[in-house]
């Protein structure tokens, strides 16, 4: 009678076009996530992890009768799948609208060598087909927007975060808040990596008299300002990092799915759970270090807040609406994007890489200084002849100790500069520092009163791979 | 107030992570003695900290991923003994020796 009771509670988070769910129902008479007889080849393939305590054929059964939607397909959205599928989550959507391409490889393991250019997505439900045959995969190649979040998401119990970006990040949370799914959300960049289950159990939006969890945006109010985020394909990435947050992801996933975690305590008729429902909300940060074996700090779990009062997706006097969110309020492009003070230099100050090129080979420009303001990991795969690398951070430090200490100026330029008028030329990455660098090198009187010409290479190495070397090894 | 105040500096660990140590020579933990008493005399807490290392640790001039308009950014959290500073009061935390601060800036990659 009781685990009849606990069946409803269940089901009522199941959703109609689970096809799975209906056909338990049918056979149910007893414990939770249904009692039908696991099949053979289920039987044989989860073996390993249903004798585990706390799982058992019970907890084998709610996966297989949840649904996951994996929100990208790269470094975290990789591992992540590979676990939700291979433990036999019953259905698994994956948005992502990008293509495979031999940079990801490293990192983002469900893809392959073979499948360069193909959609992501399909790339990797053809990895994931071959690892467990028995899921249902559903597609979705295409980007996540408001205007088609709320039809995808509500088809899901439970939300894996593996985007690259604020903007979808904070469209998720926001989704999730208002269709009450639990969101395991993580993100990594270069050698640091972050975790955070939130909103989980879900409750309803404006309640805040009690314990709740909190969402993304209760714990990241505002997003950094654009000019501070760096994305993996500028900063870099090391690949058991994204990787071992991409599996904390999925680890995450099937605990709360197996336990039934996310069913809220209201819901909870049975109610001989309450402990398992006010947990910490919890941010586990892990740090790799490179020059250094793991440590004592190499993973920290940081203690969060609950539920915001004065939050904007939860909290008690929350306008936030599905139907705002589809008319385009609030506007997630603006509030991730805090305009950032742009350098704007005279025509005469910059140059086309293709033009530098040309005055340099016709002998035009004879005598002249090139600085590289790239990192020393990005020159050393190749620069322009007779660059040389100043890191734009080593720059702007030595910039900043030249102010404060009153040393000569020219102490910041490479020794072939020396005090003279020879025209410089600063090139960078994309074309953005070098432009800062040119204005700092004026602003320190180094172009002796307009006497020495000093120029900015426009669109950095960049333009020079497209504008003039083809085969130059552009990172 | 207390013994640390009679020392006249808070023996603490400040440490920096998810990108923040790049401002701070690469470094993620600074042993700081942090005076006990700040600027307007009143007992020394975060938002002094924040000045000090501002002041005394930072090493590279883009102050503005730090502090905007003498508040820590946007993006970073700051956490006191591993919690949530808004568990503990905030700017306003009168920081204890032995403590640890951790500043953390939030990831966005994937």
């Amino acid at each position: 009678m009781v685990e009849g009771e606990v069946i409803e509670r269940d089901l009522k988070y199941q959703l109609p076009t689970n096809g799975r769910v209906t056909a338990a129902k049918h056979q149910d008479n007893g414990a939770n996530g249904g009692n039908r007889r696991l099949k053979d080849e289920e039987f044989d393939r989860y073996s390993r992890q249903m004798i585990v305590p706390g799982m058992g054929k019970e907890g084998q059964l709610r996966l297989i009768n949840s649904r996951v939607l994996i929100i990208g397909a790269g470094g975290l959205g990789c591992p992540a799948a590979q676990y939700v599928a291979g433990a036999g989550i019953g259905t698994i959507g994956i948005v992502d609208d990008d293509v495979v391409e031999a940079s990801n490889l490293h990192r983002q393991v469900g893809h392959s060598t073979a499948r360069i250019g193909m959609k992501k997505v399909n790339s990797l439900i053809q990895h994931l087909e071959d690892l467990n045959p028995l899921p249902t995969y559903v597609p979705y190649p295409y980007q996540l927007t408001p205007q088609n979040a709320a039809d995808i998401i509500s088809q899901y119990d439970l939300v894996m975060d593996c985007t690259d970006n604020p903007i979808t990040r904070y469209l998720i949370s926001d989704i999730c808040v208002l269709l009450g799914k639990p969101l395991v959300s993580a993100a990594a960049v270069q050698k640091s990596g972050q975790l955070i289950v939130l909103n989980c159990p879900p409750t309803p939006q404006g309640l805040v008299d009690g314990k709740y969890a909190p969402c993304y945006r209760c714990c990241f109010r505002k997003p950094p300002p654009a000019s501070s985020m760096v994305s993996c394909g500028e900063a870099g990435i090391m690949g058991p990092v994204v990787g071992m947050m991409g599996v904390a992801q999925a680890g995450e996933a099937i605990k709360i799915l197996a336990s039934a975690l996310h069913i809220p305590p209201e819901a909870d008729t049975n109610n001989n759970s309450p402990e398992r429902n006010l947990q910490q909300p919890t941010l586990l940060i892990y740090t790799y270090d490179l020059d250094s074996a793991v440590g004592l700090y190499s993973f920290r779990a940081l203690k969060m807040g609950g539920r915001k009062r004065n939050c904007f997706a939860c909290g008690e006097n929350s306008t936030l609406t599905l139907e705002g969110i589809k008319a385009g309020v609030p506007d997630y492009v603006q509030f991730c994007s805090v305009p950032t003070s742009s350098v704007n230099l005279p025509p005469e100050e910059r140059i086309t890489a293709a033009a530098y090129h040309m005055a340099k080979e016709s002998g035009e420009l004879s005598e002249h200084i090139l600085i590289d303001t790239r990192e020393k990991e990005h020159f050393s795969f190749g620069s322009i002849e007779g660059a040389v690398n100043t890191p734009f951070s080593k720059f702007l430090m030595k910039a900043a100790a030249i102010k404060r200490d009153g040393s000569p100026a020219s102490e910041i330029l490479p020794a072939e500069a020396g005090e003279s008028d020879t025209p410089i030329f600063v090139v960078c990455r994309t074309g953005i520092d070098s432009q800062e660098t040119v204005e700092k090198l004026k602003e320190l009187g180094l172009d002796n009163g307009g006497k020495r010409r000093i120029v900015d290479v426009m669109g950095g190495m960049k333009a020079w791979k497209e504008e003039v070397d083809p085969a130059f090894p552009y990172i | 107030m207390s013994s640390a105040t009679d020392s006249g500096e808070i023996p603490i660990t400040v440490d920096f992570s998810g990108g923040l140590e790049m401002l701070f020579d690469n470094q993620r933990r600074h042993s700081v003695s942090l005076p006990a008493v700040g600027t307007g005399g009143q007992p020394a807490n975060i938002a002094f900290l924040i000045q000090h290392l501002c002041k005394n640790f930072m090493k590279d001039p883009r102050a503005e991923l730090f502090v905007l308009d003498n508040h820590i950014r946007p993006g970073i959290l700051v956490l006191i003994n591993d919690a949530d500073w808004e568990l503990e009061g905030e700017e306003a935390y009168e920081i204890q020796p032995h403590d640890n601060i951790l500043f953390v800036s939030t990831l966005h990659g994937g």
